[in-house]
């Protein structure tokens, strides 16, 4: 079926293609390949792999020729790089779509991603770096009847790996933009949008009776005014048992999420106040608990670090219930005063908590009902906190530097799914310090230095990086991670990495030496857990 | 198998043509910072040559990128009229902070958002930053992946021989 559909897809591009000799269409795309090599290293409990290589890559091509465009994804995976499911297996196109646009109407057919709102009931999304893609394959209409008013819906099953979810989702969503519509002269911006979205599943439990449809609908606000921008946004999600045979895991009772955020910014200066709320809202594709079959989207309430001790110890969301705080200011000292210099300086504050829900989240079944207070925060179990500030400077035409101090608290045991009271809080103060100094016209060297100061975990840590590049064409950098205050003295030990790299224009390629450290991984928002690693890398990206 | 491989080999061969002439935008919709939708082939800059940059407030060398050219961009705008867009790929996550963060940096730029990547893949983007650059007919004649310190002069010396 599979195969036969991308022939089809394939075929039809040939002769479009071909038909349109001279007014021709485009093609474009991308090419990525991660190959890796493992050695066995019993220090760190990184793996050697039977294959001695693994490689993962994928090619995307687009075709377009007016309102037309097609297009499809090749993956390969021989076989799966560790840190991904090894579901990934093989050869295959299991991505391959066509769309067409027509007055305000558009349709999709094949794969799709798509989401409703801030994607606290829906969000189908693909990040190839940690190995995730819940692509939609199904049809998808988008119409726009009138100027500021947008409707969407579409029916698919969610990708996991290389084949589909059992359950059938559709899902409807209407936005109305009050302005656009009712062509308001305001000052003030009104936005309002509807979301619907259901899954069903065939109940096939001999004990219980499951709901066979199970709905998620959530309703969303935002305005603005000038500066001043809120955005408000509030998903229940109706009841969804897993389907276990015992009593006790059953869960009937209803989610809900909100979150909420004000920010306010002028020229030099913004403010950011966010809160969230969740309860019991993990959607999935199917009536199953495993994470590959989510697809809803509650994102992480904490700021996304990227230098690499400050997301040593990451947050993640609990989607089965956390109540969340967080605060961003960003202040630009002006050019020309004490503290601003002659270039300004850049202040960048944040703050998040992140707490357990009174008493954990909404349950009901016929032994217990329990359901949370809206509020609160004293005395319920920390999950997460992080302050930090973050302070940037251009010294001269030569020098810049970056310097961060941030306090981190957390919890190992409920961010790492561990038993309760195994590890507990870990506390830790980090520093950083960024600096890079120009040679000369293209030359630049950069120097990172970090510590993490910690009791708990895995204790304290150091890290050094030194990168040399040279414009347009390469860069080198050298960089060493230390574990010296792990209690346990054979596990103090270095992580040498070594990368280096040749850009020019649309192709980029990458060879690096070193061990990796498991953990918790980050890119972009989302985190998953990745084994030790000690080996060769090469990777290649390019666009045409 | 064997067959749908030939008929790629083959798609890829027909359509070389069309892949050496100028590359035009997708007809793909964004955000603006005021939420309104924003199809990102209405574009315009009078004939003047335009610089899309993609980057996410998460990513270091973007910021870099972008903060770098704010400094010289009012001389650069004197120069060649060249407009720079800046779109962010920031998801819901950290999309709130998109506006606070381009304004306390005091960015001229124009700034739209692809909250869900449509853009992003649409242009065959697999890391940000990526910078393009569009000549007079809003053709992409030039592209760069990644940033490192000294790029911005690469990407000027390309804006003159358009504005030449």
């Amino acid at each position: 079926m599979f195969k036969k559909i991308t022939y089809t897809f394939i075929v039809s591009f040939l002769a479009l293609n071909s038909f349109a000799q001279n007014n021709s269409g485009e093609i474009h795309g991308d090419f990525d390949l991660n190959m890796q090599s493992y050695q066995e290293d019993k220090l760190i409990g990184a793996k050697a792999a039977d294959e001695i290589i693994l490689n993962n890559a994928y090619l995307n091509i687009n075709y377009t020729k007016g309102d037309f465009t097609a297009g499809l994804r090749y993956e390969s995976y021989l076989n799966a790089l560790m840190d991904f499911d090894d579901s990934y297996k093989g050869n295959g196109i299991p991505f391959r779509y066509a769309a067409y646009s027509i007055d305000g109407l558009e349709v999709t057919v094949g794969n799709y991603y798509e989401q409703v709102g801030s994607g606290l009931i829906f969000r189908s999304y693909e990040n190839k770096g940690l190995g995730a893609d819940n692509a939609m394959d199904g049809i998808r209409l988008k119409y726009s009847p009138l100027k500021g008013i947008y409707l969407k819906s579409f029916i698919g099953k969610s990708r996991t790996y290389f084949t589909y979810a059992d359950g059938i989702i559709r899902g409807a969503d209407a936005e109305v933009n009050l302005n656009e519509a009712l062509n308001l002269e305001s000052k003030t911006k009104i936005i309002i949008g509807q979301g619907f979205v259901s899954r069903f599943q065939a109940d096939i439990n001999p004990k219980f009776k499951l709901p066979q449809n199970v709905a998620a609908y959530s309703t969303r606000l935002n305005i603005i005014n000038g500066g001043w921008n809120y955005s408000g946004e509030y998903a229940i999600k109706l009841n969804d048992p897993v389907g276990s045979l015992t009593t006790e895991v059953n869960n009937y009772a209803n989610g809900n999420a909100l979150m909420s955020n004000l920010t306010y910014s002028k020229r030099g200066f913004g403010i950011v106040v966010e809160m969230h709320r969740v309860d019991h809202m993990e959607f999935r594709s199917e009536r199953a608990q495993e994470k590959q079959y989510i697809i809803n989207y509650i994102p992480t309430l904490t700021k996304q670090h990227t230098y690499t001790l400050l997301a040593l110890y990451p947050s993640a969301t609990q989607t089965e219930g956390e109540f969340g705080t967080q605060i961003d200011v960003f202040y630009k000292i002006k050019k020309g005063s004490l503290l601003g210099g002659k270039y300004g300086t850049k202040i960048i504050f944040n703050y998040s908590r992140i707490n357990a829900l009174n008493g954990g989240s909404s349950f009901l079944n016929d032994n217990r009902k329990h359901n949370p207070m809206f509020i609160s925060t004293k005395g319920e179990e920390l999950y997460y906190k992080d302050i930090n500030l973050e302070i940037y400077k251009k010294i001269n035409k030569k020098i810049r530097v970056t310097g961060v101090i941030a306090k981190q608290s957390y919890n190992k045991d409920v961010l790492e799914g561990k038993t309760p009271g195994t590890y507990g809080i870990v506390e830790s103060t980090i520093a950083i310090a960024d600096i890079s100094y120009k040679i000369k016209k293209g030359h630049t060297v950069r120097i990172e230095l970090q510590e993490l100061l910690a009791d708990g975990g895995e204790g304290s840590w150091s890290m050094g990086l030194a990168e040399y590049t040279i414009s347009p064409h390469w860069f080198f950098a050298v960089q060493d991670m230390y574990n010296w205050g792990n209690h346990d003295v054979s596990k103090q030990l270095h992580y040498l990495n070594v990368n280096c790299g040749f850009l020019k224009g649309a192709n980029r390629i990458a060879i690096g030496y070193g061990k990796k450290r498991a953990g918790i991984f980050c890119v972009g928002g989302v985190c998953k857990e990745v084994p030790s690693s000690n080996g060769f890398s090469l990777t290649i990206s390019s666009s045409f | 198998m064997k067959k749908l491989f030939l008929s790629l080999l083959a798609t890829i061969l027909f359509s070389t043509l069309s892949i050496a002439q100028n590359r035009a935008l997708p007809s793909v919709d964004v955000i603006t910072v005021t939420e309104e939708r924003f199809n990102i082939t209405d574009l315009e800059n009078n004939g003047k040559p335009i610089v899309i940059s993609f980057w996410a407030t998460w990513c270091k060398p973007c910021k870099e990128e972008l903060n770098t050219i704010a400094e010289v961009y009012e001389d650069w705008q004197d120069e060649t009229g060249v407009k720079l867009v800046a779109i962010s790929i920031d998801d819901s996550k950290t999309k709130a902070k998109v506006v606070p963060y381009v304004n306390a940096s005091e960015w001229d730029y124009e700034v739209y958002i692809d909250k869900n990547g449509d853009l992003k893949r649409a242009m065959g983007i697999s890391t940000v930053p990526h910078t393009f650059l569009l000549n007079s007919k809003k053709e992409i004649v030039w592209q760069h992946k990644g940033y490192v310190d000294g790029d911005e002069d690469e990407l000027f010396e390309q804006i003159k021989k358009l504005a030449r």
